[in-house]
């Protein structure tokens, strides 16, 4: 099996990374840190919120200095950003999209001397972290708020890339619709980018018509949230509270909070302790959670999310704990089993209850 | 009322407006610029001086500006070609994907342990891919009048539909876990670079290919040709000149050189494809011709000056902190005065005397 090898060889990097690194201490003054981001500023989603995370970090960091380089392609030309930001006196930079992986490698290699992190990816160093939220947690919890407004019993999902960390969330957000709506199924069209709001209203227009009452997302604007409001039907946002694109059918949406993450990588810089690990936190350490209620949200589906989230929060349960099917109705995870992170990592199948398929 | 002046044209232009027109321009955009600068509360100067030093102020700079002209350079030849038939290849995006991914099938399925070989297959399949895929648009013009601008442009997205396929499906990375992306290239399918940088042997390509189109152009039987249709594509026909057989073959060159910076770029810089790793250069390059007006040795210095202009870019969002928005306005200012600028070879501005 060639995915268990990778994953073998994966977790060694981990191991090796966090055993024996760390960078000389830094006085926070004479910090500077780079962000590149893969989306503008103001796309309202994701890029905003990793920058609403490097102000936090600003703040709790005085005379720690950063910038940021919006819009930046996965492909070789995030190399010279990088080398940008190093050149210019940048000695922590955080790549913000899985595409920089390669590139976040390739320059961390020039540059023994400054810390890397980089967001989504599976690729370490001494001198290279990867961090990533466990944002399927909240995504479960939203499922049960969708099982439960959803009358058609037809769900939509506009989902950017096939890729494990958007399967995952449609998976797990499948898992809570189905928790308490077993004759819900959730219906899936892939957008083959990150960001184009264009194309997420297309495909949530082409969703509602094909019968979905509810939109759930996974993309970086506040397009998909702004057609569900205009045809009048339940949307889940998501990065960020999505309820000012949809004043009166936002639902609830898994947001993100980077700046616990940026806090407390500065922190270790600062301070010289920094080592290479693989970050992946969760509900518990409060990195992910869930947007403010609508007003349509009636106080039982509170009753059932709040109920589920400490399942989670004390560690007794996670989202993804068998019993578990895929598609075909094969058991992937047997009763009581819970999955392994890495496998989680690279997740590519569908639970049952999703309607579409994965390009392979 | 009549206006204080009056546009006239003109019959020829003076040499000195050659090299005074873009300098103007450029420096018309520049004080532009300066003065939205000085309303975003940043000093024109210091951002001038930033953008000039991370672009062409240190070694390092002038190489990332050289990597950035080179598929700018190669792709900018391609579709000049076409236009100096005043045949609109805008599909120079899709032949350079279509380039790469031909790259790609060469290191996947018949990769040699030799570098030269592998340069010469991955080159020879990248043109010929880029060459039938711009071809088949030339086609259809040459046969049955097709619009060559709508079918190339469409046939840019069947062609970046058709790589994510494969590297979303057939071709992904079995080590990826479960990530776009193609695997890596081994060693003797990348191209040599040059010392420290990121420049590689493209350079080379791409200036030899600048100066073969300039003989082609000037002093071949074909270059006549091409010439003789742009200008009038009826009377090159009653000269007995075979408008369908150079039609398709000036796209077929045109694809080819486009599908060679495609395979330039994937060996060159990151050795193995992901979904997006074209970063618009069929679509620059038509910016890139356009200013170059339709010159091959123009098309290298243009690439260089774009180049140049989205690398200093960088530097201006990370050393003086403004927003993407702003240097793209920037950026703009300075592509709008240049182009705007032309108007001034072909046109003067006379004073009307009282009299008149």
């Amino acid at each position: 099996m060639r995915k268990n090898w990778a994953i073998a060889v994966f977790m060694a990097f981990l191991l090796v990374g966090t055993a024996a690194w760390a960078i000389a201490p830094v006085p926070a003054k004479e910090i500077k840190a780079g962000f590149v981001y893969v989306g503008p500023v103001g796309d309202g989603g994701w890029t905003y919120m990793h920058d609403k995370g490097r102000l936090d970090m600003e703040k709790a960091f005085p005379g720690l200095t950063s910038s940021i380089v919006e819009s930046v392609p996965e492909g070789p030309d995030a190399v010279r950003v990088m080398e940008t930001f190093v050149r210019n006196g940048s000695k922590l930079v955080f790549a913000t999209s899985f595409g920089y992986m390669d590139f976040v490698q390739e320059v961390a290699k020039k540059h023994p001397d400054v810390v890397f992190m980089h967001c989504s990816g599976y690729k370490s160093a001494p001198n290279v972290g990867t961090y990533f939220g466990r944002i399927y947690q909240p995504r479960y919890l939203s499922g049960l708020v969708a099982g439960k407004m959803t009358k058609s019993n037809v769900i939509g999902y506009v989902a950017a890339n096939p890729i494990p960390e958007v399967i995952r969330g449609i998976n797990a957000f499948t898992l809570g619709v189905r928790k308490v709506n077993p004759k819900a199924k959730v219906k899936v069209i892939w957008l083959f980018s990150w960001f184009d709001p264009g194309k997420e209203k297309e495909a949530t227009k082409a969703l509602i018509d094909s019968g979905a009452d509810v939109i759930a997302m996974h993309a970086d604007s506040g397009a998909a949230p702004q057609a569900a409001e205009e045809a009048k039907v339940w949307v889940v946002g998501y990065n960020n509270d999505m309820s000012k694109y949809a004043p009166t059918r936002h639902l609830t949406a898994p947001v993100w909070d980077w700046g616990k993450l940026y806090k407390y990588t500065a922190d270790k810089v600062v301070k010289g302790t920094w080592k290479s690990e693989s970050i992946w936190w969760g509900l518990k350490e409060k990195m992910v959670g869930l947007a403010p209620f609508g007003k349509s949200v009636p106080d039982s589906v509170k009753k059932i999310v709040a109920a589920e989230q400490a399942k989670i929060v004390s560690g007794k349960w996670d989202v993804f704990t068998g019993p578990i099917r895929d598609q075909a109705g094969k058991v992937k995870i047997e009763a009581g089993k819970r999955m392994s992170d890495g496998d989680m990592l690279s997740m590519s199948w569908f639970v049952q209850g999703v309607e579409g398929t994965i390009p392979k | 009322m009549s206006a204080p002046f009056r546009v006239e044209r003109r019959l020829d232009c003076p040499a000195w407006l050659n090299w005074a027109i873009p300098v103007g321009a450029v420096a018309t955009a520049l004080l532009a610029g300066a003065v939205l600068l000085f309303f975003l509360g940043v000093s024109p100067l210091a951002a001038y001086t930033a953008m000039f030093r991370g672009a062409l102020g240190d070694a390092w700079g002038l190489s990332e500006t050289i990597v950035k002209a080179i598929p700018l350079t190669l792709a900018g030849l391609a579709v000049g070609l076409s236009f100096t038939m005043v045949v609109w290849n805008i599909g120079a995006e899709g032949q350079l994907v279509m380039g790469a991914l031909a790259a790609v099938a060469v290191v996947r399925y018949a990769f040699v342990d030799s570098a030269p070989v592998m340069f010469f297959l991955m080159f020879v399949a990248a043109a010929l891919a880029g060459g039938l895929w711009a071809g088949f648009a030339g086609f259809l013009k040459a046969r049955w009048s097709v619009n060559e601008i709508i079918t190339t442009l469409m046939m840019n997205y069947i062609a970046i539909l058709l790589t994510e396929y494969f590297i979303y499906g057939p071709w992904r990375d079995p080590s990826s876990l479960g990530f776009p992306m193609t695997a890596p290239f081994p060693a003797a399918a990348r191209l040599a670079v040059l010392g420290g940088t990121r420049v590689h042997v493209g350079l080379i390509l791409a200036i030899f290919l600048a100066l073969l189109f300039r003989v082609l152009y000037r002093w071949t039987r074909w270059g006549f040709e091409l010439r003789v249709i742009g200008n009038n594509a009826n009377a090159a026909r009653y000269a007995g000149m075979d408008y369908m057989k150079n039609v398709l073959l000036a796209m077929f060159v045109s694809g080819a050189v486009a599908g060679i910076a495609g395979m330039i770029e994937v060996a060159g810089l990151q050795g193995r494809i992901q979904p997006g790793f074209s970063a618009g250069y069929g679509y620059t390059a038509i910016i890139v011709a356009w200013l170059a007006r339709l010159n091959p040795v123009g098309t290298v210095f243009v690439s260089f000056l774009l180049g140049a202009l989205l690398v200093g870019g960088d530097t201006l969002q990370v050393v003086m902190r403004l927003p993407l928005a702003s240097v793209q306005v920037l950026q703009g200012l300075i592509l709008f005065c240049v182009l705007g600028g032309e108007f001034f070879r072909n046109y003067r501005i006379v004073p009307v005397g009282k009299g008149e």
